[in-house]
């Protein structure tokens, strides 16, 4: 180990020599091999850089955040009605409730008069193409696809039934699993 | 021959000196070598032989389509593949075969370019390790090298880093040298991410200005397809070819008049190169601070004028997009639902039961999170407060690059990740969120504005992994900011990974090295 640490301190030396020469190869990575070590020598050298040395960003506290959600029973049922998926476990609702939070940080920034932006296109003209038919009479190439057909309709199982209530939903997945 | 860039091997094909079958089967041998990577889903072998030797033909009568005729490409597999398998490495559509072709795989077809494959990503591009697919990680190229295995004394098998994400498998075809380009898709860093980490060129293009019909969409508001080579004359060679409006995509837009190739001695004096400030992110590893301050200098000694400038709201720009990534999911993912294609569940007693099963059976915990995230952002009394107030603070962050641009800034430069590669053992020890959250810092800020952004290898690191840095621009500014990389590309000589792993046709002590990869 410190054979180790003592060829990293030479080659840093050399690295730092080299890095103004600024050419070919084994310089570049002499470099990298140096960054721990010549931290200084690069800092009294690259003194005027004009990139920040140290991290900028503004930590955000709890106390600027609004109380956390708390996400019931009911709302998780109604949550995997309309999504259509489970949160499977106890796992996926604390994945929920930390996603939450974490947007929560959006309420710190001030976007009062600001208006909402849908697309980063809102000012370009939308390009008209010619109205006129391009493709299609592609309905078998399509309904190859799904599993289940029955000459030109896709076939679903009887609609109009509610999911089932929580408990049996987990039963039925439960039997799906793999 | 592997390693030459796009337009050397073209060159070689024009003049006779190496023919497209062969360099197919070279590459198609790789893939095989290199099959513990994990890099392809599906490999066409067959498919590409019959190209190559098509291209061939067309080479030795002396008529070849384009720049790409004969080479070797890898596509992300959640473009479509006209009668090859699409999976968006998921069980939900790991059987999908699609009747049609993305357009920016047909234009590549259309130049004679060999398809080699279909990419390893993570799940419908939900990630920035692709270690959470379905058909397991990818792992990244130069986990084998020596400077990597020199200072690593665990074994290859079990010591190996990720190689980015979601576009991974993209990235590690192209740096295990198994293709020459690949596309990518970028929703907030998936093609920079892995560019990065293994060593590659990768472009986000100017939202709009790439086609992205028959790309499966993840955030339509952002998507783009990426490019990723080895060089930055390699990229302009693509890009000039997948640019400009289709007609099939509505949000596309024209491409401005450009010349062909880029400058050979772009002129930094009358540069002016913006540094933002905030990109100096809690986390951001000392090595990549130190190549970010090296290239700031370079600029600044060869006479560009360099500037510290601020984008105020860029800390918030990951929470924004987060918030909008979960809506457009949610939104989007309906349409898997089991009837028309994809998986569908054996659980027949009602439509509803059918669907639920079906989404709980093909989605991972991942999808199926951000979906549930995504419904929970647009419930009626959570829409203002979550979802428009990211769309308003989406407004902020592009205004923010608006203003230093208008005053008078050409291009950015910023680190492209925190770090260099993770090993996969660190990297999983985070639930999916938190990774992307990290990962994404400095990548998803010009999805969430829509501008074109590159990033581009400078350095190795101490352990032997690569450094990327990142270049923004304007709006359609494309091929200056391509103009700028290439300026960078010839001074910092970064290194090719052929310098460090032999290959078969040249053994020699390394040999070692050789056969794990």
């Amino acid at each position: 180990m410190s054979a180790f640490s003592l060829c990293v301190v030479r080659k840093t030396i050399r690295a730092s020599c080299v890095q103004l020469a600024n050419t070919g190869l084994s310089v570049i990575r002499g470099v990298n091999l140096s960054c721990q070590q010549s931290t200084r020598v690069c800092s009294s050298r690259a003194h005027h850089s004009k990139v920040p040395q140290v991290p900028t960003w503004e930590p955000v506290s709890e106390d600027q955040l609004p109380t956390p959600a708390q996400v019931s029973g009911d709302l998780v049922d109604k949550l995997e009605r309309l999504a259509l998926v489970d949160f499977r476990t106890k796992q996926g609702l604390a994945c929920l409730e930390k996603a939450v939070r974490f947007a929560d940080q959006l309420h710190v920034v001030d976007t009062s008069g600001v208006e909402p932006m849908d697309s980063v296109l809102e000012d370009s003209v939308l390009h008209l193409r010619n109205d006129t038919v391009m493709e299609g009479d592609c309905a078998e190439e399509l309904l190859r696809l799904s599993k289940n057909t029955v000459e030109e309709y896709f076939v679903a199982p009887p609609g109009n039934i509610p999911l089932p209530q929580a408990e049996e939903r987990t039963k039925m997945l439960k039997h799906s699993e793999f | 021959m592997l390693n030459l860039t796009i337009k050397r091997l073209s060159q070689a094909f024009r003049e006779g000196r190496l023919s497209p079958t062969e360099v197919c089967r070279s590459c198609l041998n790789r893939i095989k070598k290199t099959q513990h990577l994990n890099a392809y889903i599906s490999v066409t072998e067959e498919l590409a032989l019959k190209q190559a030797q098509e291209a061939e033909t067309r080479l030795s009568q002396g008529a070849p389509k384009g720049p790409l005729d004969g080479i070797p490409f890898a596509v992300k597999d959640n473009f479509c593949t006209k009668n090859i398998r699409t999976t968006c490495a998921s069980r939900m559509l790991k059987d999908y075969i699609p009747p049609y072709s993305a357009t920016v795989v047909q234009k590549l077809l259309d130049q004679g370019a060999v398809l080699m494959g279909k990419t390893n990503m993570d799940e419908f591009a939900m990630g920035s390790g692709s270690t959470d697919g379905f058909y397991g990680p990818v792992r990244n190229p130069w986990s084998y090298t020596a400077p990597y295995r020199e200072q690593s004394s665990a074994a290859p098998d079990s010591d190996w880093v990720i190689s980015g994400g979601s576009s991974g498998g993209s990235a590690a075809a192209v740096a295990s040298l198994t293709s020459y380009l690949a596309l990518g898709s970028d929703t907030g860093g998936s093609t920079r991410n892995p560019g990065a980490l293994c060593g590659l060129v990768a472009l986000k293009p100017t939202y709009g200005l790439l086609s992205r019909h028959g790309l499966i969409p993840l955030v339509n508001s952002m998507d783009v397809p990426g490019i990723l080579t080895r060089s930055v004359s390699d990229t302009a060679i693509v890009l000039g070819i997948l640019q400009d409006l289709d007609v099939q995509d509505s949000t596309t837009i024209p491409a401005p008049a450009s010349l062909a190739d880029l400058p050979v001695d772009f002129n930094v004096k009358n540069l002016c190169v913006g540094i933002p400030k905030e990109y100096h992110a809690p986390g951001l590893s000392e090595e990549v601070l130190a190549q970010w301050s090296h290239v700031a200098d370079m600029f600044e000694r060869s006479g560009a004028r360099v500037e510290q400038v601020s984008l105020p709201h860029t800390q918030y720009s990951i929470v924004c997009y987060h918030v909008l990534c979960c809506a457009e999911v949610a939104s989007n993912m309906a349409r898997f639902d089991g009837l028309e294609y994809g998986h569908r569940s054996e659980v027949d007693s009602s439509t509803e039961a059918m669907y639920g099963s079906t989404r709980h059976e093909g989605f991972n915990d991942v999808v199926r999170g951000r979906i549930l995230s995504g419904n929970y952002f647009l419930l009626k009394q959570n829409y203002h407060h979550y979802f428009v107030k990211a769309q308003k603070v989406r407004r902020l962050i592009a205004n923010d690059f608006k203003v230093v641009f208008d005053s008078g800034v050409d291009v950015l430069l910023t680190p492209t990740t925190l770090t260099d590669a993770s090993p996969y053992s660190d990297f999983t020890q985070e639930d999916n969120r938190t990774r992307s959250a990290q990962e994404d810092v400095f990548t998803q800020p010009v999805n969430v504005a829509g501008l074109p952004a590159v990033s581009m290898p400078t350095a190795l690191s101490r352990q032997g992994l690569p450094i990327g840095l990142q270049l923004i621009g304007p709006a359609l500014q494309d091929r200056k900011l391509l103009s700028v990389a290439q300026w960078i590309e010839q001074r910092v000589g970064f290194p090719s990974i052929s310098d460090y792993v032999e290959f078969s046709e040249s053994r020699t002590r390394r040999e070692q090295i050789s056969t794990v990869w």
